[in-house]
Parts: C-alpha cells; structure tokens; sequence
C-alpha cells in the first residue's frame, strides 16, 4: 500500500486556511468604499470545497499522518463534515445579516474560517499539544468574533469575559497535558492510552483527567462551568452565536470522546459518575434557569446548557453505543439550534432589536415564513417525533439506559418535559395575536438567496435527522468504531459486556 | 386486490399529510383551505372504509399488515397493521375528521392555512397510533399527536388559549417521559421494539418482577392521562373550554383507551391484573365525581368536559375487568362516544357560533326558534344517556353487566348510579338551553337553524347512532376477533429463535 501523503491528511484544513488568508488579503486591496459582500461568498465556496475534502477523505485508509499527530478516520470525517456544515450555514447567513456599512465585513470572514480551521484540526488532533493549538486557533477567533459589536458596551464585555474565562479553562488544559506528559513521557493519544494504565505516578494520571475535564467542560459550557454563556450569547451578534453555540461545541465534544473513549478508557469508572453528575447538573439548572428568562438569547443560552448535558448522558453508554449517540446528537443540536438562531438573526437583526421574548408576539402573523420557522424549531428542541431532535434525545437516553444509568434517563427526560415549558411559551407567544397592533416593528430582513439557502440546510438537516436517521447514525457509528480502533495496527472492535436480565 | 391491502394503512397515514402540505403551499382564498381539507378527509374516510370491508373476521392477528425496517439500528420497522380492537377505531378516525371540517367551516375564519394543516396533521397522527405495533413508530405518533392540538388551543382560545395550551402540553407530554424510558428498558433487554414479539418476550421471558411492575406502571400512566382517569383530568376542562371544536372533540378518550387496551394490557397482563383493583376503584370514582360536577356546571362545555370523563370513566371500568365481553363492550362504547360526542359537539359549536356565548343561563326556550338543531340535540342527548335502540344504551349494557357478572355487583350497582346522574345532568341541559321561557339572548340574536353543510353531516351520524344501537353485533363480531388474552399471533409468525431474549443493543447485526 502506498504510503498517503501528509498534506492530505489535513486537505480540508489546508484549504480552509488558504481561503481565510485569501479573503483577508483581498480585504487589504479592496478600496474603502468598495463592497465587501463577495468576500462572504469567497468564504462560503472556500468551506463549500473543505466539506467536500473532508468528504473525500473518507477514501483514504484511516491512519495518521504528520508524525502520528493528525488522524483521518470516520470519526474526524465526521467531524469536519458536521462543523464545516454549520460554518457554511454561519456564513450564508451572516451575508444577508450583517450592516452593508460595516468597514469589518472582511475580518469577519476571515476570522470565522479560521475559527473553521481550528475547530476541524481539534476533531483530527491525536497529539495533545496538536490539540491545545488547535483549540488557541478556534478560541482566540471566536473570543473576536464575540466582541464585535464594539458600539453595543456589551459586545467587549462579551468578548473579555470570553477571553478571560477562556483563558483559564484552556490553562487547565494545559496543565493537565503538562501531567499526563509527566505520568507517561508522551503526549501522543494512542500512546498515552497504551502506558495509561501502567503508569507509576497514577495520581498525576487522575489530575490531568480532572484538569482536562475542567477544560473540555468549559469549552462545551457545561455545568459548573457555564456561566459565561449567557453574557456571551447575549452581548455577541446573532450570527456569531449561531457558531458558538454548535461548532466550537462540536469539536470540543469530538475531544472529549476522544479524551474519554480514546485516550483514558481504563479511567472510566472515575470519569462516568463525574460525567454523570455533571450532565445531571446541566440539564437541571439549565432548564430551571432558561424557565425563567425573558431575554430570547439568555434562554437559548440556558437552553443549550441544557442540552450539553442531555449531550454527556450519551456517556454513561457503553462503548460504541454511547460515541455514536453523542454523534448524532451534537449533529442534530448543531442543525436545529443553527436554525433558531438563524431565525432570531433574521428577526431581531445584527444588532439585536427586539432582544425580548415578548417582542416576538405576533411574529407568525407578521412573517408567516419566520414565525413557522421559528416554531418548527422549536419543536424540534423540545424534541417531538420526526425531527432531529427527537432522534438525537432517543439515541443519547437509550445509550444511557443501554449503560445501566435508567435514573438519569429518566431525570434527563422529565428534564425535557421541563424545557418544553419555555420552548412552548415562546412558540405560543409567538402565535399569538399582538395586543396592541399599532406597535410597529423593524421590517423583517429579507430572505435572499443566501440566507434562503442557509434555512434550507437547517430546515432539511433538522427534518432529515428526524425521518431518516439512518445513514447519519451508520456515519456516527463507523465514526465511533474507529474511535475504538487505535490505528494504524486495527483492532478488533471490543464488545461491551452485555448485561443479562 | 392484494395491492391495496398491502398498502392501504400507508395511505389512510399519507392521505391527510398530503393535504396538509396542500392546504399550507396553496394560498388562502376562496375558502380553498377548506375545501381542500373536507375533500382529504372524505378521501382518507373512504379509505379507510376499505378496511373493515375487506377484513377477514375468520383469521386471528393482525391484516393488512406492513413490516418493512426504517432504521437499521436500533431496530425500528414501519410496522402498521389492524386488527378487531383498531378497524373500527380507524374508521371512527376517518369519520369524525369531515365532521370537524364542517364544525370548523364558519367558526374558524382567519389563519385557515394553519388550521387546517394543523388539523390535518393531527388526523395523520391519530391514525398512526391506532395502526402502529412498532413501540417506537407508536410512541412517535403519540408525541405528534400532541403538538398540533397544543398550538391550536394556544391559537384559537377562546379566552385564555395560550394558558391551557400549556396546560394541556405539559400534562400529556410529562407522562410520555417515564413512557419512552420504560420503552427504551425494554429495548434494552429485548432487542426489539415490535409489538408481537415484545408479546411474546415479555410473557415467556424471564424479567425481574419490580422492573416490569415499574414498566408497566409508566406504560399506564402516560395513557391515564390521555384519557383521563382520575385524578389524573385536571388538564380536561380548560382543554374543552378553549379549543377549537374539532380539536376537542377528539382530544379525550379513544387515544388513551385504546393504547391502554393495547400496550398496557396486551403487553403486561399480569401486571395490569395487579393493579386492575386499584384502576377499578378510580374508574367507579371517575364516574360519579364526573357526573357529579357535570351538574354543576355553567358553561356548557366545562359540562361536557366533565361529561367526557364520566363516560371514559365507564370504559376504564369495563377495560380493568378482565372480561372478554368488557372488552368488547369497551371498544363498542369508544365507538358510540366517538359518533354521539360528535354530534354533541359540532351542535354545542353551532350554537356558539351562533349566539357567542357557552353560558348555560344565558340560554333558554330556543325550541321553537331552532327546532330542528333542538331534535337533533334531543336525540344525540338520548343516545348519549343510554336509551335502548340507540348506540349508548348497547355499550353501557356492556359493561355492565360485565362488571356485575365478572367484576364485582357492589362496583356495578355504584357505576349504575352514574348513568341516572348521568341522565340527569344532560337532560337538565337539555331542558335548560332549549326549552323553558326565552330568554334575552333569544329573542335578540337572529335565528337561524342549521344549515345544509351542517345537516349533511348530522344526518348520517344520527342513522348510525340508530343503527348501531339496532345492529351492533355488525361491529361487536369484528371487535371480538381482536378481543384475545395475549399472545396474538401475528400473520407472520416468529421463528422459534426469536423467542429467545437477544442481547441489549446488539440486534440485526
């Protein structure tokens, strides 16, 4: 077998950082008048042509390249597919949103593309300090993109609070590399999992996991570590949000899987129950919180605290059961909250003008096109039937119950009960007729091209998550088994203990 | 021929899906959305009185079956099929869908897009749960059935719509948590999620006592609520006082009973003949404390409400006795309550429509101004109440009887004393908003009796209150060949080593 060139191993990045620097560069020549629209559409076929290699990529033998830091396997297909996907989406719809004056058009694109860049590098990652640059590269783009609206007061103090808390989970990280290091002399995935187990100082092995959780859990804004997201959510613009809420989301998942599954899963009698009441904690404040809020993006914040730990009760399966779960889910919480930010862009507008959940009463009568938009939505995050968000709940509590833990099953599902409290309260305020009709509001933004194709993808990723799961899930799977397989020598997929009645 | 059968349950499902996505792409003009919806629901009517047309009383198990994978893993098939319990409930589906058209004809008037695709979309859903023997097919239809009817109650309220939307949306969808993790446990050590094997497995299997118990009562109470059984009704009332009346008239009783019937019965004998006592006692609570509230009532449709779960209350009571005739008679009296709450409804509606108003006292002596929406009501009352030769008096015989004879007297002689207070309340109604002075409102509004639409609907509902209280051995037979103590074995029977318990997770593999 001929040997697969490096680069090709990270084509999808490559082509992502050719495209972030070509957008920057051609924003440098442009003149200061001149329009700087087509750079988002420069951006978008860039993503367009990165999904496609990571798509390609599938025929490549599943191996490492770079000196075993890089990996292509399903599971990174996987991945990329799924956040140059949102990317994509991110992009068609900031073209339509963002002010036609705005003098930082360009940087924006650029920066979301790189941000691109690092989320992709971190889902391929199997070097710990791959890992740890690759998530500087996706967080000091998003920590940007965060503060952009420097005229709002809430934009910088967004983005600060971003950057700082940031800083120290990434610390964290760090710091629980430093150790695994010191526990095993390497910082390579594989390798570390080989002498895991036997290393001598098995206290430093416990710290890293913790010290790497901590990090990892900021990252996926789970509870005890979530209280940034509602400020960021709330002071960043709408289309930045869209992003921060799934894809950063989604490459810090595809760490922890591997971080979990991959690198530590002699410790998984340590990490499930911490996993466990960390999910517990999510799901509960976060709904409880979200409950109360009046603010539409504070509540999807919550909201997608919530979600994080519907994501992580995908854990407590076993083996290859609880990977694909996860999989899925992060792809199906990735389209559909994509979408409902998409709405609240096009609705309250790049600036945020109707930030409450009272001011979208009446929006169905309004604009019947967003107002069914927005509801389909949310139906589909309280998770009913025929939607993606069904299917990802499903397939997460099942991994639970498949695992043994029927109490968080049930926690997790009563706690879905409890979101489809505000979920439904904002739908139904939403379909509710305007009492005082005279109130005039901002036109609605226009749904050209661009952002029709944006909702498009949302609309068809949500619905076809929700009919036919089926070739999703069989990637989520494939993806999970080479997760278990270290490479290159494939070993045979271990089958879980099966648990007799 | 055998084309049809093989398909037909698809299209009952697709019919009325078709016409909603119909009914939102095309614009709102012309009364085009209502059109569209009473043509689909004639169709999907007709269609489904294919079935019991071509039902084979003779052969036991499910007909016109389909079984084909939808997802590979975990293994979840388009399973659909009827059998005696559902064929009729299916044509009760398709004949109360025209009807709510017609009720909705003038009373809805703007945003007819929504509504009626809503509407529609419900109509697929209800469907779905009565054909569906694949748990998770079932209890996806089951959690679709709730979000239409949520947005329009929160729609179209009458007063305070959005409040009993979520009312309503959280009573049944909380139960439907505890429902789908008892599911996925059986998938779990099971391996299947289809009905007929799950039959089988869950009978012969080994599982430890306590966790089926649990299982079975999750099974439960997510139906109880459906239908409701008390205490479980507090959602009802505020339901039937703020949605549209088409959505009412469908929102209690059938879903629930039958699921109840089907899925905590069929799958958990023992455990649903252990708690049968307790289920008893609150059906015979059920009963009286609705029938006694209905009486006290001054908004007709809060009396109806309560009304509803009186008579629900009878076929719980009839479902937990264990009888093969109770059985029967139970599914029977879903029918008649189905056909008479028609009626009662799209009559109640027309009056509202009509004079504004749901307060009882407000009416009074509207015989001689409407007498022939006043005959229709009198009769619908009396079949409602049980008069012999109508529907009503068939199924509470039933029951009855069932109780008396298989149950226990002293609960029969307790549930009787619902059917005289049951007489009491709706002729009292009767005797209130028809006859007796006329009142203000009387003599104010102007009177029209109903109209052809209207009367086109109520007549054959009528004749066949009159038939199937005449003839109800045509539906009692074919309800009886569903009427088995599981195992049912379905047409397709399983290989012996399907009956062995396949490892958690690992099916089709």
């Amino acid at each position: 077998m001929t040997p697969v060139p490096d680069i090709y191993r990270i084509l999808p990045e490559v082509i992502l950082t050719l495209t972030g620097v070509a957008v920057m560069l051609i924003d440098a020549t442009l003149g200061h008048t001149s329009p700087r629209r087509p750079l988002g559409w420069v951006a978008a076929i860039g993503t367009t042509l990165a999904l496609w290699a990571s798509l390609w990529q599938l025929s490549l033998p599943v191996g490492t390249g770079f000196f075993s830091t890089v990996e292509t396997s399903p599971f990174t297909v996987f991945f990329h597919v799924l956040i140059c996907g949102v990317v994509l989406v991110v992009l068609l719809l900031s073209l339509d949103s963002l002010p036609e004056d705005s003098h930082h058009q360009g940087e924006f694109y650029a920066l979301i593309v790189f941000g691109a860049v690092g989320m992709c590098l971190l889902s391929g990652a199997v070097e710990l300090l791959v890992v740890f640059i690759a998530l500087e590269i996706s967080s000091i783009s998003t920590y940007v993109l965060a503060g952009y609206r420097k005229e709002s007061g809430r934009g910088p103090e967004a983005a600060i609070k971003y950057f700082l808390l940031g800083s120290f989970a990434t610390g964290f990280l760090l710091y629980g590399i430093a150790l695994i290091f010191g526990a095993t002399g390497t910082t390579q995935i594989y390798e570390v999992a080989r002498l895991a187990p036997s290393a001598e100082n098995h206290l430093f092995v416990l710290a890293a996991l913790g010290l790497m959780l901590v990090g990892i859990l900021f990252k996926v804004s789970a509870v005890p570590f979530h209280v940034w997201t509602p400020d960021v959510y709330e002071g960043a613009p709408s289309p930045v949000v869209a992003l921060l809420s799934t894809a950063p989301k989604a490459a810090a998942f595809a760490l922890l899987l591997r971080v979990l599954y991959e690198m530590l899963p002699s410790l998984r009698s340590v990490w499930a129950p911490l996993l466990w009441i960390v999910a517990v904690l999510s799901m509960t404040i976060g709904n409880l919180a979200a409950l109360r809020q009046q603010n539409v993006k504070r509540m999807l914040a919550y909201s997608s605290i919530a979600h994080a730990g519907y994501l992580l009760a995908a854990f407590a399966g076993l083996g290859s059961s609880g990977i694909a779960a996860a999989a899925f889910y992060i792809a199906a919480y990735a389209a559909m909250n994509v979408g409902v930010f998409a709405v609240v862009t096009l609705v309250s507008g790049y600036d945020d003008k109707l930030p409450l959940i009272d001011d979208f009463r009446g929006l169905i009568y309004r604009s019947p096109l967003m107002g069914s938009l927005l509801l389909f939505f949310l139906v589909s995050l309280v998770g009913i039937p025929f939607t993606g968000g069904f299917f990802g709940k499903f397939y997460s509590f099942s991994a639970a119950v498949g695992g043994g833990a029927i109490a968080l099953a049930v926690i997790g599902l009563l706690n879905s009960g409890l979101a489809a409290g505000y979920y439904l309260r904002f739908a139904l305020v939403a379909a509710q007729r305007d009492p005082e009709p005279d109130r005039t509001f901002a036109p609605t933004a226009q749904v050209g091209v661009a952002v029709g194709a944006a909702l498009l993808l949302a609309v068809a990723a949500t619905l076809v998550l929700g009919i036919v799961p089926g070739t999703t899930l069989h990637s989520a799977e494939s993806a999970a088994h080479t997760l278990q397989a270290p490479p290159p020598e494939a070993a045979p997929i271990v089958i879980e203990p099966q648990i007799h009645p | 021929m055998e084309a049809i059968n093989q398909s037909i349950l698809t299209w009952i499902i697709l019919a009325p899906l078709a016409g909603a996505v119909l009914v939102a792409l095309l614009p709102d003009r012309y009364k085009l959305p209502n059109w569209i919806a009473l043509l689909t629901t004639l169709v999907s009517f007709l269609l489904s009185l294919h079935l019991p047309a071509h039902f084979n009383a003779a052969q036991p198990g499910f007909q016109f079956e389909i079984n084909t994978p939808w997802i590979e893993n975990p293994a979840i098939f388009y399973h659909v099929g009827v059998d005696g319990l559902s064929v009729w409930l299916v044509v009760l589906v398709g004949l109360l869908a025209p009807v709510g058209v017609i009720v909705s004809w003038n009373a809805i008037k703007e945003r007819r897009k929504i509504f009626y695709s809503l509407f529609l979309i419900q109509q697929t859903a209800m469907v779905g749960v009565f054909v569906a023997l694949d748990l998770m097919l079932y209890y996806g239809f089951w959690e679709l059935s709730l979000v239409p009817m949520a947005i329009l109650i929160a729609m179209y309220g009458r007063k305070d719509g959005p409040k009993a939307a979520l009312k309503f949306f959280l009573f049944t969808f909380i139960p439907s948590a505890p429902l789908l993790v008892a599911i996925l446990w059986i998938y779990a050590r099971t391996g299947s999620f289809d009905f007929v094997t799950l039959q089988l497995l869950l009978t012969h299997g080994n599982f430890p006592a306590a966790a089926l118990f649990w299982v079975a009562l999750a099974f439960l109470f997510a139906f109880a609520v459906k239908v409701p059984v008390f205490p479980l009704h507090g959602w009802l009332a505020d339901t039937f006082s703020e949605a549209p009346v088409a959505m009412s008239m469908v929102v209690a009783g059938k879903l629930g009973l039958y699921s109840m019937l089907r899925f905590h019965i069929g799958l958990f004998p023992s455990q649903a003949r252990a708690m049968a006592p307790w289920l008893i006692g609150l059906a015979v609570i059920g009963i009286l404390y609705g029938a006694c509230l209905a009486l006290v009532q001054r908004d007709f449709w809060r009396l109806l409400a309560y009304a509803v779960i009186s008579h629900f209350s009878f076929v719980t009571l009839a479902l937990y006795g264990f009888t093969f005739t109770g059985w029967a008679g139970g599914i029977y009296q879903i029918l008649n309550q189905g056909v008479v709450e028609a009626a009662i409804f799209l009559l109640l509606g027309a009056l509202e429509v009509r004079y504004g108003t749901s307060q009882i006292g407000e009416f009074g002596g509207l015989a001689a101004k409407i007498p022939r929406l006043t005959s229709f009501f009198v009769i619908a009352t009396l079949a409602m109440i049980g008069l012999p030769l109508l529907n009503g008096f068939v199924g509470e015989f039933l029951i009855l009887s069932s109780t008396f004879n298989g149950v226990s007297r002293g609960w029969a002689i307790v549930a009787t004393v619902g059917v005289i207070l049951g007489a009491a309340y709706m002729l009292w109604l009767v005797q209130r908003v028809f006859y007796g002075g006329e009142s203000k409102l009387a003599l104010q509004k102007p009177t029209d009796d109903l109209e052809f639409g209207e009367l086109a609907i109520l007549t054959p509902v009528v004749v066949l209150m009159l038939v199937m209280g005449v003839a109800p051995m045509q539906w009692i037979n074919t309800i009886e060949t569903g009427v088995h103590l599981p195992p049912i074995h379905s047409a397709n029977t399983l290989p012996p080593s399907m009956l062995q318990l396949a490892p958690p997770g690992e099916v089709q593999r």
